[in-house]
């Protein structure tokens, strides 16, 4: 961590409390399990807040149609769906333009760690579903999807962790609520990052809102100690199915 | 089904034998929370076995339909998610989806357990709207009764948020119930063979020749019914499966939180 | 060591950091670092660190008994669903010991739905396999029950030498073929069917804990069952499928060895 960034942390512990009482760098009470879905290869459920994600893997299996098939190597395809109540207003079932580009995101955000080589023509299916969203719904798909994926036994370099951080009135701040996530009529910046833990290497990164280049390698600085503590959480919860 | 394997199990099932230890006329054991999620006005999640349903309530404001100007607009969907079982693809609800929906839509319906008229907001302009979904996060059988319970627990969880005459103020949550007079349980009995189980698990639905569902109330009164399967049942099966889906109606109205 | 005292690793984590040691299967080395690359329990074998999984789909492999379904019959031979990413080819010339003619109804050999004891004869690089019926044991299966176990515990149902199955058998009285891609098949009197299937699952779930065979010979008494441990078994005996098959003939411990499991109870 820099020195900036620690002196920042420390003014902040000191002078600023954000509305449920978090630092600026602490992120939200996370639950998190595996082996939820029964009838999949590989299941996880991850809880941020008040954001939960079910994730399901199934496969390597068959993929048909046959023009999808990759000869070389399996495919991964993840589906990310808000269940009708997870969100204050009804959600229309069924796939939105927002849905499906959060699908192919979090495909790429996953895809860095795996290894489908053994797997020709096959596909990995991830279906992710939201049944309580408030803010950092995407993240927590991501965060429960890589969780899912190593129970389903898949060949990975590492897990994927995902959080937000972003800028609220003029604070730099990690894991948004909905509630800072609007604040001011939506002027905050929502920053969704996902990492490989072990190299911070970034495999995603979006940005909703208005940023400075300084702040912006700020906040991704202020957001690795999140993602150590997200990885901690994932990787205790692939291993307490076992005990 | 393989027709040799279908045969076997019916031999057991003949026998009141099941392969998780349990008689024919035995649920598997049950599991709920209710209130588990944070954007719903009314949630439950339900295990019966290792089938798992969730079921949230939204309320909103909307214009009553015009044949029933002072009644609550009252909506049951459910989809069977890909997560929750290899056998399902995405795409729109199929027929079972909403033959399940349905079926449960016409308990709370036909039972009138919500006074809906104590919805309205103002006749013809204004009235409470409940869309009850439906989403089965495991599916190893028996899902419409499994997601019927979800839903009544989540009406009967459901807590009013307030509404300043123009908006929904889904945030302030308000100590207002909806107003629930009967609990109506479905409760589906299945034929395979001879034999009549209730609360299968997907092996056993999968080998099913005829099924009948019933919505029972509190005095054992049926408020509707559905007949499923390719084969056809005799009286005699419905006097049986009828008894079976009281009894069963009664034990799990010994389940819901009070 | 006992499965009991290893550990549990996940992708990612860090297993050792040295030059000394030697990444096995399931690790890879970055710089001095050997990291996990899946999710299994953690193993040395002298330098070789690897880990052995836990979980994951069947991968075919050559010589493996497999118990397959019909899921299609084409003009030459019929496709078997594996419990994997990749259906099998069973053609008719590896169909019978008889001579099937070209033309024949094949569904009178084997038909839509129908079980089957197969092995693994060809797996090519795009993981096109081919399956044969003609060998011993290998058979349509009739009836029972089917389940679908973790494929990466079929050895400890086996158990040292089949000794674990075995003990099932005779205690229950039931036929059993365990398939090496996580099929089980059972029958017998459907009580008895239901007492193996259960001690099947137990065994499933409490393979990681010491003592297994004197837990599931107690779990079988317990049911009234009589039972006799066997350290070898009969050879002509009839109900002889798949498993015994490999882990008589090519199959030994030396196999399993590779495949990282231990069947050695402590």
């Amino acid at each position: 961590m820099t020195s900036t960034v620690n002196n920042m942390m420390n003014r902040k512990v000191k002078n600023m409390k954000r509305t449920d009482g978090r630092s600026q760098t602490d992120v939200r009470p996370i639950t998190a399990k595996t082996g939820v879905i029964k009838k999949a290869d590989g299941s996880a459920y991850f809880k941020i807040g008040n954001t939960t994600a079910y994730a399901a893997v199934y496969g390597p299996r068959n993929l048909f149609p046959r023009f999808l098939q990759d000869p070389k190597k399996g495919i991964l395809r993840c589906n990310y769906n808000m269940l009708p109540f997870s969100a204050s207003d009804r959600v229309r079932p069924g796939p939105s333009r927002r849905s499906r580009e959060i699908s192919m995101i979090t495909e790429k955000a996953l895809l860095p760690v795996l290894d489908l080589d053994a797997y020709p023509n096959a596909v990995v299916d991830v279906f992710i579903e939201l049944t309580e969203t408030d803010a950092g719904s995407r993240c927590a798909g991501i965060c429960a999807a890589a969780m899912a994926l190593a129970d389903a036994g898949l060949i990975m370099k590492d897990l994927v962790a995902a959080v937000s951080v972003g800028k609220v009135g003029n604070d730099l701040v990690v894991d948004l609520d909905g509630v800072e996530e609007h604040y001011n009529e939506n002027e905050s910046t929502d920053i969704p990052v996902a990492m490989i833990p072990s190299t911070h290497e970034i495999t995603l990164l979006q940005c909703d809102g208005i940023i400075a280049k300084e702040e912006l390698f700020k906040a991704i600085d202020m957001v690795k100690p999140a993602m150590q503590k997200i990885a901690e959480v994932q990787r205790n919860a692939l291993k307490e199915k076992y005990r | 089904m393989n027709e040799d394997i279908k045969h076997d199990l019916i031999q057991s099932l003949s026998k009141n034998l099941r392969v998780d230890l349990r008689k024919n006329e035995d649920l598997r054991s049950i599991e709920i929370e209710t209130g588990c999620v944070a954007t719903a006005e009314g949630s439950a999640r339900v295990k019966f076995g290792d089938t798992e349903v969730i079921a949230g309530v939204k309320l909103a404001v909307e214009k009553p339909f015009p044949d029933t100007p002072e009644d609550a607009i009252l909506m049951v969907a459910s989809e069977m998610l890909p997560l929750s079982n290899p056998k399902y693809e995405g795409g729109p609800p199929g027929v079972d989806a909403i033959e399940m929906a349905r079926v449960i839509d016409r308990s709370f319906r036909e039972s009138r357990c919500i006074e809906t008229k104590k919805l309205c907001i103002q006749k013809g302009e204004k009235v409470w709207s409940i869309a009850i979904d439906i989403a089965p996060l495991n599916d190893d059988g028996n899902l419409l009764d499994v997601g019927a319970f979800a839903a009544l627990l989540a009406l009967q969880n459901t807590v009013f948020p307030e509404y300043d005459g123009t908006k929904v103020l889904v945030d302030k949550k308000t100590t207002m119930k909806l107003p629930m007079v009967r609990e109506p349980i479905t409760v589906t009995v299945f034929k395979i063979g001879n034999a009549f189980v209730v609360d299968p698990t997907e092996t056993e639905q999968t080998s099913f020749d005829a099924r009948m569902t019933f919505a029972i109330l509190a005095d054992d009164k049926i408020c509707s019914m559905q007949k499923g399967g390719d084969t056809a049942i005799m009286e005699e099966d419905l006097d049986i499966m009828l008894d079976i889906a009281i009894k069963t109606s009664q034990e799990l109205r010994k389940k819901i939180p009070r | 060591m006992s499965e009991e005292q290893k550990k549990v690793v996940v992708p990612g984590e860090i297993l050792a950091e040295s030059m000394e040691v030697l990444p096995g299967f399931g690790t890879y080395r970055n710089e001095k670092k050997i990291i996990a690359s899946r999710l299994g329990l953690l193993s040395q074998e002298g330098k070789v660190i690897k880990i052995i999984p836990l979980s994951g789909k069947y991968l075919p492999q050559r010589n493996d008994i497999v118990i397959g379904q019909v899921f299609d019959i084409l003009i030459s031979g019929w496709r078997l669903e594996i419990n994997s990413p990749y259906s099998a080819m069973l053609s008719m010339k590896e169909a019978s010991h008889d001579f099937i003619n070209k033309g024949a109804d094949l569904t009178r050999y084997y038909n839509l739905e129908d079980y089957v004891v197969a092995k693994i004869v060809n797996v090519t690089s795009q993981n096109l396999i081919d399956v044969s019926m003609r060998g011993p044991g290998l058979k349509k299966l009739k009836g029972g029950r089917i389940i679908k176990i973790n494929p990466f515990k079929v050895p400890r149902i086996i158990g040292k030498k089949g000794s674990m199955v075995s003990m099932i058998k005779n205690a229950t009285g039931c036929k059993i073929v365990v398939g090496q891609n996580g099929l089980v098949w059972i029958q017998g009197d459907p009580a008895m069917e239901i007492i193996a299937i259960q001690t099947i699952t137990k065994i499933e779930q409490e393979s990681h804990l010491n003592g297994l065979t004197e837990k599931i010979k107690t779990y079988l008494e317990q049911h009234g069952l009589t039972v006799v441990k066997e350290e070898s078994h009969d050879e002509q005996h009839d109900d002889h499928s798949g498993h015994e098959h490999r882990q008589d003939d090519q199959y030994g411990e030396q196999h399993d060895e590779q495949k990282g499991e231990e069947y050695e109870e402590n």
